[in-house]
């Protein structure tokens, strides 16, 4: 028996009290280990305006590369309060921020271990079906093997990698650019 | 290639079908105003399905409460309008079941306002209606919500545009790239054929799969009709790629 994916419709202009009531912006309680960051950045439209009505959800593997997940068979444990998952309603400027942990490696097709990475999906009004994309870390000489950031033509895989606050080291800047100059890499998936 | 399994070096991971043709709507559709600013311009890049995406967020029983599937037991008081229960199934594409899925669910009230900031729609609020559900499936991958029956609303897309009455589904299943965000209509609605969002699915056969059913089945006598909805996530491939364990 085959039947056929249900289509996708967007999420609308009043998502917000569809998700605020299950939102996650803190990953990982203290017991939790890793290197802790803060990931944080802004949506911005066509014009450059903030999308103040977005909705980010996020999704990575524990400090050790293991996702809390049946089918992750790797022989790594999985740790107590770590779902993996978060979930951020843009602010009026178009910001989210979650505080997290550093995921570790997970593996990649063909043998290769993929370079740390976070998946990130994003829902707003205007998008029929949600975007897809990924962020990796800076200063991260595996992102130069990474199986997926491979695919990714060159002159836009900086879209992708987060920047270090000047600030603070364990502040990761990224944003999500839906069009323009510095459109974000989007992934057909 | 066994010994390899066997000493946990390998480990294949079996990625997901992509859309069929034309069931999914494009980025970009200009009758709906606020894709043009929205939909990205650059092309897509292909995305193999790693174990990051095979994987995805697992939900249990401690995060939904019982009330949170019963939209009108929320409040002291009872909603206005007409009392409904919407249930269905959540299945693959393979008709597996998808157990233990976290749905969620919100909508407008009977006026068609939505209790949100930006809605300034001139019709009231219901102070006993918030218009936010939730639900985990059960081993079968059923659900269940009793609600209010949801107003068509005006929006600014166009000179007298009206969404038809709908439901906002949330799904998520097993795999991350399973994840679904649609909407739930409701049977003989005339505003279906004037909405840009119902028509941005190409497909003739898919856009009626959004439309929900009347089910007699899943009434409850002098107290509610009921509407039947099946949602069908993408389904395994075949094949598995392998992948070593690092
Ligand atoms: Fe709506």
């Amino acid at each position: 028996m085959s039947l056929l994916t249900t289509s996708s419709q967007t999420v609308g202009p009043y998502v917000k009290i569809g998700f605020e009531s299950f939102t996650v912006v803190e990953l990982a309680p203290p017991s939790v280990s890793g290197e802790r960051i803060t990931l944080s950045g802004r949506v911005a439209d066509g014009d450059g305006k903030p999308v103040n009505d977005a909705v980010i959800e996020i999704w990575q593997a524990n400090a050790l590369g293991k996702y809390a997940h049946p089918e992750d068979a790797q022989d790594k444990p999985v740790e107590a309060g770590f779902r993996g998952f978060g979930r951020c309603l843009t602010d009026a400027k178009g910001g989210y921020r979650f505080t997290t942990i550093k995921p570790g490696r997970v593996p990649g097709p063909a043998g290769a271990p993929q370079a740390p990475h976070i998946v990130v999906t994003v829902f707003m009004r205007g998008l029929l079906k949600h975007l897809i994309t990924r962020v990796y870390f800076p200063d991260e000489a595996a992102n130069a093997e990474d199986p997926v950031l491979k695919l990714v033509p060159a002159d836009r895989r900086a879209t992708l990698i987060a920047r270090r606050s000047p600030r603070d080291k364990a502040a990761l800047e990224w944003n999500v650019i839906l069009q323009g100059q510095d459109e974000t890499v989007f992934f057909d998936y | 290639m066994n010994k390899a399994r066997e000493e946990g070096i390998i480990t294949s991971i079996t990625g997901y079908r992509r859309p069929y043709f034309a069931t999914q709507p494009a980025y970009l559709y200009p009758g709906y105003r606020s894709t043009l600013k929205r939909a990205p311009t650059q092309p897509l890049v292909f995305l193999p399905h790693t174990l990051s995406e095979v994987t995805g967020p697992v939900f249990g029983y401690d995060d939904v409460k019982p009330t949170d599937s019963d939209l009108t037991r929320q409040h002291d008081g009872e909603p206005l309008g007409e009392r409904i229960v919407v249930s269905g199934r959540i299945l693959d594409e393979n008709a597996r079941p998808v157990a233990h899925a976290l749905v969620e669910l919100w909508q407008a009230n009977a006026a068609g306002r939505y209790r949100h900031a930006v809605d300034d729609h001139d019709a009231p609020l219901d102070p006993n209606f918030t218009g936010v559900g939730r639900v985990l499936t059960d081993g079968e991958g059923r659900y269940r919500f009793v609600t209010i029956k949801p107003g068509a609303y005006p929006w600014r897309n166009h000179y007298n545009a009206w969404r038809p009455a709908h439901l906002h589904f949330s799904l998520f299943g097993l795999g991350l790239v399973q994840r679904l965000v649609t909407q739930m209509y409701f049977p003989g609605d005339p505003l279906l054929e004037y909405d840009p969002m119902y028509n941005s699915v190409p497909d003739d056969k898919a856009r009626p799969r959004m439309i929900s059913s009347f089910d007699w089945e899943t009434t409850i006598p002098d107290i509610a009709l009921a509407y039947r909805y099946d949602i069908v996530l993408r389904g395994r491939d075949a094949t598995p790629m392998e992948t070593s364990r690092s």
